[in-house]
């Protein structure tokens, strides 16, 4: 590879802080004229409630708040300026009529409380989209409620438990494997559940005798991941679905990596009576820098009574909302959920079709498949075979150079790209967990591989390179430990300020 | 395939080198038996033109507040937006970034997220703030929870003018964990009454829930409702669903508040049919460690420069997993970063007088309905842009229906939420309704049949 393709290019400007810039009087408001009576708001509050200041509130014109946050958007990595394989994350492209068509006034400038009659094509999508999502995986209903996976998560469990309680008794512990994300014992104990947690077998996957040996009527459900965070689909799902059914319990499963099976197995079809959809993975949602995503629950008809409210339904030729759900385990969030993430999702199922989401899963395993196959040379990989849609490799092979997972990862910024997702899952030693998605070409891949080779030979002949790893980026490794020790969360004023301008 | 790069020609190249023959070979771990032996049966795939107009055609069902005049609030607040905020927002180096888990690449985010907790603490008059939550009733859900963290008490005091959807998301967290809720009545003025909140504390209460402006439009008496709270060594959790009204009213910290959180959609955000909306999240640094959701901190790199990333971690799932704070992983980013465009933009000056002319619209149109035959005020007490409005004839879902044959679209009917005001409107006033608009409302109202 060529130094001139490589590597972090273009201006990067020093941008201060929002509060450390601007003058008095400066603002970017444009209000139209009160064409109201004027009056003071003295005779309109009890003085004791009035506010007559914000002290150090940024004082800033239109093109300082453009040119700040335009700076600062340089500093940022996102899925268009290029690769982006973070493991169980899901960074495919994010398609752009999807950005324009949830901006239409019809869904973006729509009160959550305007008559039904008026909302009829919001209903209608919400309602296609609970179908379309139920067909892919296999579900009866689907809440489309939840604001994020971990929400989705936490809506499953409940559903689980009101379910549990509604058969006289909600139980006590929840089987989480090794190998799941941190949310789902969170959520689990969000519901009152007590973990346990259960060993993944040497091939990666949960084995039937584990979950036996755990299971017993005093176990309200276990939380699989399937495809799992090693990338490996639980090929004994099915089994331990009749296991945990036989001791009355039920079958969650964390849906993050749906991407990998879509038009090809549903979880539905595979014991599971629960799962949630992460929109802003598998459906093409944005991330947005950390949220909104979306989290729907699909789940199995013996759970639909306990679904939260309101569920959209249709009746004839109209859609409407139906509050009235006497088991609903409630809400989880007001209104009816995130819906211009929603839109989104709908727009990319009906721009590819059921042809497309197949292929969709086929490109991203194939893709996952030759990474996997062309790095597994240079860097260990624990478990060697074939991979759904992200393989996982760890720093094994590095350590004696005294280079580390995280070195590496850095190392991938100064080459242009993304790291993968590290030190996780936790079963995996130095973890470095790599997704590239559907979405990225055999060069992407190639020019990643490149890197990646180039890396593990550094490693070799200059561990310092890679060890202080970033080099071209605007800053270089931070002081977390400084950051947790002595928390700055917020700017704060340097002396007294001053008085506004009243 | 627009969105798959990769021909068929790419991916034999990719399967030779694999070493299969076809990609078959690589989903041969899925069990026969799980297999789907059929084609998905979802509709056939769009072109893009294809695409663009069938969601015209759903969204062309739905009105929106450009086409109709609307006097609904209740949650959802219908606030002009600046033009720089999408143009700025809309920065795909914002929008198709993740969580920025790598600092040194994601300094943008993180310092927009960091100037956001600034914001949220200079409205709220909190000490610390966090990186947002998905909405405000969840927001307050997970303060509830917080509170219970702290002090371990079970007892939560939940007044009727908080916003019901708020109550029902709290009850829906609350409950899983054995805490319960009390509801406490409101007054003739629509404020939380206080005397009951005496009465109902306890050495069981755990926090004292209160919204203000709450759902009613009411400002409540934060100071005193605070008083009795501690008191009885009990939390004071506000919520607040309007954060326009920071702008003029006294701001919740200074009353005492311990936890405040709310909903900041109408910081710049869209109605969106009800989400993503975000929930912001403040409260003393003394409560930091049981404080849920992201934080981002100030640090610097080792050449001393000035950097910021996602900090104190240890209280969150990924690491604490069973006994982390919250089970949240994410905030609402994009949301929080519009938030942050919109108050640079309207700023120290601005943010006082959008919250004046809201405040000024609503007490013009409060003043028009006392005087309007057939209706009266329901409520007494001071609003903010809010207020509910008894009809003294017509059911509520008459006054609406006749409205919509006008394009307007009317009060929230508040029977729905509250049986005993089957016959009161819940209107909202924002600088959006011209003087015109508030005259025809109370003009079609009076002549409504």
């Amino acid at each position: 590879m060529k130094d001139e393709t490589i590597g972090i290019q273009g201006l990067a400007f020093h941008e201060p802080l929002l509060f450390d810039q601007g003058s008095k009087g400066r603002t970017a408001c444009s209000l139209p004229e009160s064409d109201v009576p004027e009056v003071k708001p003295e005779r309109l509050l009890p003085k004791k409630l009035l506010r007559h200041d914000i002290p150090g509130f940024p004082e800033l014109s239109e093109v300082e708040v453009v040119r700040h946050f335009t700076r600062m958007s340089q500093w940022n990595y996102g899925v268009d300026l290029g690769f982006y394989p973070l493991g169980s994350c899901t960074m495919k492209y994010n398609p752009k009529i999807n950005e324009d068509v949830w901006r239409l006034p019809g869904f973006s400038r729509a009160h959550p409380y305007q008559p039904e009659s008026l909302a009829q094509g919001a209903l209608q999508l919400m309602f296609e989209l609970e179908q379309y999502l139920a067909e892919v995986s296999g579900m009866e209903r689907v809440s489309l409620q939840p604001a994020a996976g971990a929400h989705g998560e936490l809506l499953g469990m409940m559903l689980i438990r009101a379910y549990l309680e509604s058969k006289g008794n909600p139980r006590k512990r929840v089987l989480v494997p090794d190998s799941a994300h941190g949310t789902n014992p969170a959520s689990s104990a969000l519901c009152g559940y007590q973990v346990i947690q259960i060993k993944s077998g040497p091939k990666g996957c949960v084995e039937p005798h584990t979950v036996a040996e755990a299971m017993d009527e005093d176990v309200a459900a276990i939380m699989v991941t399937n495809p799992n965070t090693l990338g490996l689909f639980e090929e004994h799902i099915a089994e331990i679905a009749k296991i945990v059914h036989g001791k009355g319990g039920q079958v969650y499963c964390d849906g993050a990596n749906l991407n990998a099976i879509m038009g090809i197995s549903r979880p539905g079809d595979t014991g599971i009576d629960v799962l949630q959809f992460n929109l802003h993975k598998t459906f093409s949602v944005p991330h947005g820098g950390g949220g909104p995503g979306a989290g729907p629950v699909g789940l199995k008809a013996h759970l639909a009574p306990f679904m939260p409210v309101p569920v959209v339904e249709r009746k004839g030729d109209r859609f409407v909302l139906n509050h009235n759900l006497p088991s609903s385990v409630g809400k989880v969030r007001a209104f009816y959920g995130n819906f211009a993430a929603l839109v989104r999702a709908y727009a990319y199922i009906r721009s590819l079709g059921p042809s497309g989401l197949r292929r969709v899963a086929e490109v991203a395993v194939i893709n996952a498949n030759y990474l996997m196959s062309q790095l597994k040379g240079h860097y260990h990989l624990p478990y060697d075979k074939f991979c759904k849609h992200e393989c996982v490799f760890s720093d094994a092979r590095q350590i004696p150079h005294d280079v580390h997972t995280l070195d590496i990862a850095k190392r991938l910024m100064d080459y242009g790209f993304h790291p993968p997702t590290i030190y996780f899952p936790l079963i995996v030693r130095g973890a470095l967990m790599i997704e590239p998605t559907e979405t990225e070409s055999k060069e992407t891949l190639d020019q990643f591989i490149a890197a990646m080779k180039k890396i593990a030979e550094e490693a070799e002949r200059e561990p310092e390179l890679v060890r202080s790893a970033p080099h071209k980026t605007k800053i270089s490794r931070l002081d977390e430990v400084k950051a947790a020790r002595q928390p700055n969360l917020r700017w704060k004023a340097k002396g007294p300020v001053e008085e506004s301008a009243r | 395939m627009r969105y798959i790069p990769n021909t068929e020609a790419d991916c034999r190249t990719m399967l030779d080198a694999i070493g299969v023959r076809s990609s078959e070979e690589l989903f041969a771990d899925i069990p026969s038996k799980l297999r789907l032996k059929r084609g998905l049966d979802l509709p056939p795939p769009l072109s893009e033109s294809g695409l663009r107009r069938q969601m015209n055609a759903l969204a062309g069902k739905d009105a929106d507040v450009d086409r109709y005049s609307s006097f609904l609030g209740a949650g959802a607040y219908n606030h002009f937006i600046p033009a720089a905020v999408s143009h700025l927002v809309f920065r795909s180096e914002f929008y198709t970034a993740y969580t920025p888990y790598q600092p040194e690449i994601s300094q943008g985010t993180l310092q927009a997220i960091y100037e956001y907790q600034t914001l949220i603490c200079q409205l709220t008059g909190m000490e610390i703030a966090n990186a947002s939550m998905y909405d405000g009733s969840s927001a307050l859900a997970e303060a509830v929870l917080m509170a219970h963290r702290i002090n371990g008490r079970q007892e939560v005091l939940m007044p009727r003018a908080v916003h019901p959807e708020y109550r029902m998301v709290c009850g829906t967290y609350a409950n899983k964990l054995g805490l319960r809720l009390l509801e406490l009545p409101y007054t003739d003025k629509g404020t939380t009454d206080l005397k009951q909140v005496k009465a109902a504390l306890s050495p069981r209460t755990s926090c004292v829930v209160v919204q203000s402006p709450n759902f009613f439009g009411a400002l409540e008496m934060l100071e005193e409702i605070a008083e009795a709270a501690h008191g009885a060594d009990a939390l004071l959790v506000v919520a607040v669903a309007e954060p326009v009204s920071f702008g003029i009213v006294r701001s919740p910290g200074e009353c005492g508040a311990d936890i405040v959180v709310g909903e900041g959609q109408s910081f710049g955000n869209h109605l969106n049919f009800g989400g993503p909306y975000l929930g912001f999240f403040a409260t003393k640094e003394a409560y930091l460690r049981s404080m849920p959701g992201r934080l981002i901190g100030q640090t610097e790199d080792k050449h001393g420069r000035t950097g910021y990333v996602l900090t104190l971690s240890t209280r969150e799932q990924h690491i604490r997993r069973e006994k982390a704070t919250s089970n949240i992983c994410t905030n609402e980013g994009l949301c929080a970063l519009t938030a942050t465009v919109y108050l640079s933009l309207l700023g120290r000056t601005g943010l006082r007088e959008l919250a004046l002319l809201n405040l000024r619209k609503t007490a013009y149109a409060k003043a028009a309905f006392s005087k309007l035959r057939g209706y009266e005020v329901r409520f007494s007490g001071s609003t903010f842009n809010e207020f509910v409005v008894r009809s003294k004839k017509r059911t509520p879902a008459q006054v609406n229906r006749a409205l919509l044959g006008k394009r307007i679209i009317g009060g929230m009917e508040l029977g729905r939420f509250y049986p005993e005001l089957a016959d009161c409107l819940l209107l909202c006033v924002t600088e959006e309704n011209s003087r015109e608009e508030i005259d025809a409302l109370c003009k079609a109202m009076g002549g409504a049949r």
